[in-house]
């Protein structure tokens, strides 16, 4: 049994995108506010902080998670993936991401972090899914600018790109 | 919207989990999934002195079938529903209620066990306890309870459970082959709670609807006996039986007209 | 310009950051160390004095900077000004009074958010309540309650407007048709909510503001105002990205005014960003509107005259630019149809509801609502197609540019084509078949038709039409809208475009390196173009920023005319270079060369950088041919004249919308089977973007008709704090629009674009509203179209039931309500003497700290209320009257704490059974505010319930002394049985004792 008391500063440790990394953070930190302030991963975005907007949206230990309903303490240990790990390197775009580009699946980007780790996540799971299947895990997300049919273009363009590089 | 302070305890085991709530009662929330006691605690509406992490206890997460019941661990999740082996045909109830369960990113974290706990009277898994006749397995420093699903829920966010006491496990019962279920459910959006949710269950005991969305719990009424052309004046019956209200989603009328229609398909379905 | 090559399909710029998490947004930028973070505490009730307000025990937490009340305020600003001349302060924080749920009321500054947010929990108010006013009627009733003293009414301006013959064309005409219509509150919200960096520098007194507002900088000057300083003393900064804002961050600026004086008063660089309930409760809304409107019409369907009488509810303060929403399409209220003969009368009110400012579509869904309604509603009376109406109405292609009866001057269009293309593209006949045919299966499926102009490019000086011929010529003219751009060569001769546009998603950067390319031979990507900007540095106007649709419009507008300029004078440094006559000098592909002899050439960059290595060269007057700024504004927004004619927009789009739904009239809900939505929008620059624009539009006209409102309930309380109450569709809920289009290029803008980031949220609410309209065959419509409101429409009666309805009980107009029933071996005279005794009250009731004695019949309380995770500490003031010993009694009580606040009324019989025996009967009316009521309204209900009943059973196994209670009663609220209430009150009193 491990007790953070209320008043304390502990050391979080986790792998992030693949490097170790540690921060500071108190019990109640919430692990959105961690990654962003404490890490500097500001790709990752706070749009509600109560787990309807989806784009604070990351993958912990290989599942999706709104990371503003995650304490930063749970995650010790913990291997994260954020938006910044999606893309192949620094100068080029995962499948996925180049879809977005290609099909204007986005236009403020404040959402999109999220939205591209969920649709990458479903991607990987299940290379198949039908346009139903997408908007049905697309609408974990809120989007108030594209009107969401850019977005739906883009995640089939990108399934259809990737069963082709299978 | 960031929580007030609390002290953050990582239990390791069941019994580390019982003596935290043994010491602190409802000082102490217990945290699994997150998904409704986070947002809770960012907005401060709820403010305990001790949150008790769950997660990672072993064996806690575990989702099995023994002696005819699925057997439900406290943290796991409710996406693990969907790879419990042929869930359509032996439980066929949560197998259809499934996809209505908020979304594919809160299912993906959200347990089961959590769900129940919370008892929020628009939320499916609370009602599918309560029309499978399932059960709840409470443990405190005092030892174990079993509680039915029907004793459990007793209000808005309300349970059976006492202050030193959280749910180990939950367990739903096997369908039997000749077993006939249907749920129906209209909400605002896709993956919102439930205006109204009502499930009908016909098995070798009888016939019976239960409604979520509407009382303070999931109002299970049983209807032995009925036949096809009497379900019209059956479900008006229910729907004036029921305490229906109106809040900033649905009217007392809609939900009693909701009540109307989905407890008349889902009894339908059944008798059919 | 080529125009071929404009309107590319070309990949956004600025997505690569955005795709792999490297934007750079409000709250990702660096700040200096010193930067403290700062959290509002806000009013929780609608209308209220502030009797008493204590910050002490707040400024006295460790990482508390300070805390910042109206004193401080008022000490370091001046109220903000408004466009109206009313006896109306507006202050950035509640003075003395609140007026809206979610009012700031004081702020503190600490050292991280959390902490911030433990002060703001430590804040302690009193409030005298006043009567909360709630809606447009309410707010225009004579014995209505008042926000502002000095109005002596809540109606703070009525105006009225004649063009044309209005009151001969009624009475000559054959017909009268009119509408009846209310546009609820709703709010675009971007995901992105608002966020300010602020500093303040003492020895030079001037204020520094990073925030993501969008303009119209026009607000600047308020803002500086207020901050009683000189504009260049207030340095506004917007980042470089910004989370959507579709209107909504203008309405920031009371908060820049808090966060810079909060800086001032803490001595540091303050931050703030706005979390998602404060955003939904009090950032900003789009006006509510009730509108009268009354059309003459002849047989054939032609409209003669429009009567118009529009009530705007702008919330509880008129704040900048308010009373703009009921101004901006004053130049187009007959919208797309010819109609001479015109009166409006607009009046403002106030409400206890957060004020209003931009929200997309600014004004136009209002007007377009009752319009488009009345267009329906006239084919309905006359029995004719509503096609035809509006066909039958269009102005004609040959007739623009057309002057409107109040003086708009719509620019370019072919209405008729256009609704023709959409009806043959679209497939009209086909959905008329489809609908036929799903009602002939019984189905309720109906189709809608709207046609809209689209206004663009706003006129600064519309909103003077608010005044008096007298007061604007007192006040002097306003009008224009300049917009700003810079196109600039380096040493490298590499070219940089900068222009006053902040935007937020619309990919501006990518269309000016279209525009600016095209118009210097060079590659898009060879250009960078900046649109952060910074007050003191960058140029700039009024106008500047990013709404009313005006980027293709204008500001592309104005970066073509600098990048020609620039263009001139680097052709004729070529011309002299290459040693021929300007004429003969050509631009292509990044070199200058002579038009008869290709291969004498010169490259761009190097005749660019001439300038720079070498001024001495280039003749002709002027500065060497190194930056164009040009501040370009159009000649046809003139202010409004004597006769109140005024051309509000520069630029007039033309949309035709129809569409197919089907109303499942089991269930109420709609579903939209068809969309189809025609634009024309002039040239289009960008067809990937201007398509976007479209899809988003329609997603916010769908959230605003079919499933948002900023709800309030009747008390006062917001009741739609969180994304789960207010619902913004998702990609379940939005169809795929088709997306058609036409093309008559605006004569008036540079580029022939026009505006089209707000047509749908104009035209798209309203055809819904006439599809279901058609569906249901109803002849008024309630938006937003949810199941609730479905279901009111077709007025569809109950079956008779055999269980009796349940009383509604006299308190069941409370938005809480309830009752029940105890028996107990007690006799009423015990029961009596223990509810009037405060040492028993704290035992009995449940989290009971303490219990006063305030009066013989007044009780003051400390109890924490608990349901299941919720839980809050509460100051209970109760009274009970209507005494009548030892049989009934009636209560009141307040109960306040950091929850929220609730007042409720009940009352308490005493029936005795027999000699031992006691009946406590209970009802009870209540309603809660503040957060409690905010973010979780659908549950207060039951877990007010929870906590009556405990009460009142703990009273009964109190007065039964030893015992168990002879059985309870399920009361109204089919409360379980008894054992469940002893067994929570156990928790709560043991809770209460640890």
């Amino acid at each position: 049994m491990r007790r953070i008391p209320a008043n304390e500063q502990v050391r979080v440790s986790v792998e992030v995108n693949g490097r170790v990394v540690t921060g500071q953070a108190e019990s109640r930190t919430l692990l959105s506010d961690f990654l962003r302030h404490e890490l500097g991963l500001t790709g990752t975005h706070v749009g509600c902080e109560h787990g309807v907007c989806g784009a604070c949206t990351i993958r912990i230990d290989g599942d999706i998670a709104r990371s503003c309903l995650k304490l930063a303490v749970q995650v010790e240990g913990a291997s994260i993936e954020t938006i910044e790990g999606l893309a192949p390197a620094p100068d080029s775009l995962s499948v996925l991401q180049q879809a977005f580009v290609e099909h204007h699946g986005l236009q403020c980007g404040f959402c999109t972090p999220g939205i591209l780790i969920s649709l990458d996540t479903l991607l990987r799971n299940e290379p198949n899914a039908d346009e139903m299947r997408i908007r049905e895990v697309l609408s974990g997300h809120l989007c108030r600018c594209t009107g969401y049919t850019p977005i739906v273009k883009a995640a089939l363009a990108a399934r259809d790109r990737l069963k082709e590089l299978d | 919207m960031k929580p007030a302070k609390f002290d953050y305890i990582c239990a390791a085991t069941v019994e580390d989990v019982a003596e935290v709530l043994g010491e602190h009662g409802a000082d102490a929330r217990v945290l699994a999934g997150g998904q409704s006691l986070m947002p809770m605690l960012s907005m401060r509406l709820s403010r305990p002195q001790v949150v008790v992490d769950i997660t990672r206890v072993p064996h806690l997460d575990g989702m099995r079938i023994e002696d005819d019941h699925l057997f439900v661990g406290a943290v796991a999740r409710q996406q693990s529903l969907a790879g419990v082996a042929d869930l359509a045909t032996r439980f066929p109830l949560l197998s259809q209620a499934l996809p209505w369960i908020g979304h594919y990113q809160t299912r993906v974290r959200g347990t089961v066990v959590g769900s129940l706990a919370h008892a929020d009277p628009s939320a499916e898994l609370p009602l599918c306890l309560v029309a499978m006749n399932g059960e709840i397995n409470l443990r405190s420093p005092r030892g174990s309870r079993r509680v039915r699903a029907e004793d459990f829920f007793k209000g808005t966010m309300l349970t059976d459970m006492a202050d030193d006491e959280f749910i180990q496990s939950a367990r739903f019962p096997v369908a039997k082959p000749t077993d006939r279920f249907a749920f129906r459910e209209v909400g605002r959006r896709h993956g919102d709670f439930a205006i109204v949710a009502a499930a009908a269950v016909r098995d070798d005991t009888g016939i019976h609807v239960t409604v979520g969305g509407v009382n303070d719990v999931p109002f299970r009424r049983r209807f032995d006996g009925l036949e096809v052309h009497d379900i019209g004046d059956a479900v008006s019956e229910l729907a004036a039986e029921l305490d229906t209200r109106s809040d900033l989603h649905a009217s007392a009328a809609l939900r009693r007209q909701l009540v109307r229609s989905l407890a008349s398909d889902t009894l339908k379905e059944v008798l059919s | 310009m080529n125009s071929d090559t404009l309107n590319s399909d070309s990949p956004r710029i600025e997505d690569g950051p955005l795709v792999t998490g490297r934007g750079r947004f409000m709250d990702d930028l660096p700040v200096s160390v010193r930067t403290a973070q700062m959290a509002v505490f806000r009013s929780s009730v609608a209308h209220a004095r502030i009797a008493r307000l204590n910050v002490d025990e707040a400024r006295l937490l460790p990482g508390v900077l300070a805390v910042i009340t109206s004193r401080e305020v008022m000490a370091h600003t001046a109220p903000l000004a408004v466009g109206i001349r009313v006896p109306v302060e507006c202050w950035p924080v509640a003075v003395d009074r609140v007026r809206y749920v979610g009012e700031p009321v004081a702020v503190v500054v600490a050292e991280s958010r959390y902490i911030a947010e433990d002060a703001v929990d430590l804040i302690e108010v009193d409030y005298e309540p006043y009567e909360p006013v709630m809606s447009i009627d309410h707010a225009l009733k004579a014995d209505a309650a008042i926000l502002h003293d000095k109005l002596g009414s809540n109606l703070c301006s009525d105006r009225s407007f004649c063009y044309g013959e209005p009151d001969a064309a009624f009475e000559q005409s054959d017909h009268t048709v009119s509408v009846d219509v209310l546009y609820p509150r709703n709010s675009c919200t971007p995901i992105e909510t608002y966020g300010i960096v602020a500093d303040y520098d003492a020895h030079t007194n001037t204020y520094e503001a990073l925030t993501n507002f969008q303009g119209p900088f026009s607000i600047h000057t308020v803002v500086a105002r207020a901050l009683k300083v000189a504009g260049t003393q207030l340095r506004l900064k917007t980042p470089p990205d910004s989370g959507g804002s579709f209107g909504v961050k203008q309405a920031q600026f009371p908060y820049v005014v808090l966060a810079c004086v909060a800086a001032r008063v803490a001595g540091v660089p303050v931050k703030w960003i706005e979390d998602r309930v404060e955003h939904l409760t009090a950032s900003v809304s789009a006006t509510s509107r009730q509108t009268t409107l009354r059309a003459a019409v002849s047989s054939e369907g032609r409209v003669l005259a429009l009567d118009w009488s529009q009530v705007e509810d702008v919330g509880a303060f008129i704040r900048a630019p308010e009373p703009a929403t009921l101004y901006r399409m004053m130049g187009n209220m007959c919208g797309a149809y010819d109609i001479q003969n015109l009166r409006i009368r607009n009046r403002i009110v106030m409400t206890n509801r957060t004020p209003t400012g931009l929200n997309r579509g600014f004004g136009g869904p209002q007007v377009y609502y009752a319009l488009e309604r009345l267009m329906q509603r006239i084919a309905v009376e006359l029995k004719l197609d509503p096609v035809d109406v509006i066909r039958t109405n269009l102005i004609r292609s040959e007739q623009f540019p057309y002057r409107t009866a109040s003086g708009g001057l719509y620019d370019s269009g072919d209405y008729q084509l256009s609704v023709d293309e959409a009806l043959r593209q679209g497939g009209f006949g086909e959905l008329v078949t489809r609908r036929n045919a799903a009602r002939r299966e019984g189905k309720r499926y109906g189709i809608g038709t709207t046609a809209c102009v689209e206004p663009s490019v706003s006129n600064m000086g519309y909103i003077t039409a608010v005044l008096t011929p007298e007061e604007r010529a007192k006040a002097g003219p306003k009008n224009g809208a300049i917009s700003t751009a810079t196109v600039s060569v380096d040493p490298s001769g590499s070219v940089a475009v900068h222009v006053a546009s902040v935007p937020q998603g619309q990919g501006h950067r990518t269309v000016l390196a279209n525009v600016v390319g095209d118009e210097l031979g060079l590659d898009a990507a060879e250009i960078t173009v900046v649109t952060e900007l910074d007050t003191t540095r960058d140029g700039w106007s009024i106008a500047s920023g990013n709404y009313s649709s005006r980027f293709a419009a204008a500001v592309c507008g104005a970066a073509s005319i600098a990048a020609d300029r620039l263009r001139l004078r680097l052709t004729e440094v070529a011309a002299s270079q290459l040693n021929v006559r300007v004429d003969e000098v050509r631009l292509i592909k990044g070199a200058f060369s002579c038009a008869d002899d290709a291969t004498r050439a010169i490259s761009f960059k190097r005749v660019a950088s001439t300038g720079h290595w070498a001024p001495g060269t280039i003749t002709g007057d002027g500065p060497p041919p190194l930056r164009e700024t040009v501040f370009w504004t159009p000649p046809e927004l003139a202010a409004p004249d004597a006769d109140d004619r005024v051309n509000s927009s520069l630029c007039h789009g033309f949309i035709f919308d129809f569409c197919g739904v089907e109303v499942d009239v089991d269930t109420g809900q709609v579903t939209i089977d068809k969309y189809v939505t025609m634009h024309d929008c002039g040239r289009v620059l960008h067809q990937g973007m201007v398509d976007g624009q479209i899809t988003g539009g329609f997603a916010h006209a769908v959230g605003a008709a079919i499933y948002e409102e900023l709800a309030y309930a009747q008390d006062g309380s917001f009741v739609a704090g969180t994304f789960a109450d207010y619902p913004v569709p998702t990609s379940m809920e939005i169809p795929d629009p088709v997306i058609l289009h036409t093309c008559t290029p605006s004569p008036f803008t540079p580029l022939g674009a026009k505006g089209v980031g707000e047509g749908n949220t104009m035209s798209t609410p309203v055809c819904l509203a006439n599809a279901v309209a058609d569906a249901l065959d109803v002849d008024d419509v309630q938006l937003p179209l949810s199941p609730t409101n479905i279901l009111k429409m077709m007025n569809v009666a109950e079956p008779e039931t055999s269980t009796p309805a349940a009383s509604p009980g006299a308190f069941a107009s409370r938005p809480i309500h309830g009752g029940g029933s105890v028996t107990v071996n007690a006799t009423p005279l015990k029961i009596w003497l223990m509810l009037l005794d405060p040492q028993t009250l704290r035992e009995i009731v449940p989290g009971c700290h303490s219990v006063d004695r305030v009066s013989g019949t007044d009780f003051v309380a400390h109890v924490r209320f608990g349901v299941g995770p919720v839980s809050g500490d509460y100051k209970v003031e109760i009274g009970l009257f209507d005494l009548d010993e030892p049989h009934s009694a009636s209560l009141v009580g307040n109960a306040t704490g950091a929850l929220g606040n609730g007042s409720g009324e009940g009352r308490i019989e005493l029936k005795p059974v027999d000699k031992t025996q006691t009946e406590i009967v209970w009802e009870y009316g209540a309603h809660a505010g503040g957060r409690v009521a905010s973010v979780g309204s659908r549950l207060l209900n039951g877990a007010t319930r929870i906590v009556m009943n405990r009460f009142f059973e703990a009273l009964g196994r109190q007065a039964q002394d030893e015992g168990s209670p002879s059985g309870a009663e399920p009361g109204s609220d089919n409360e379980p049985e008894t054992g469940l209430i002893g067994r929570a009150l156990d928790r709560l009193l043991k809770r209460g004792d640890s």
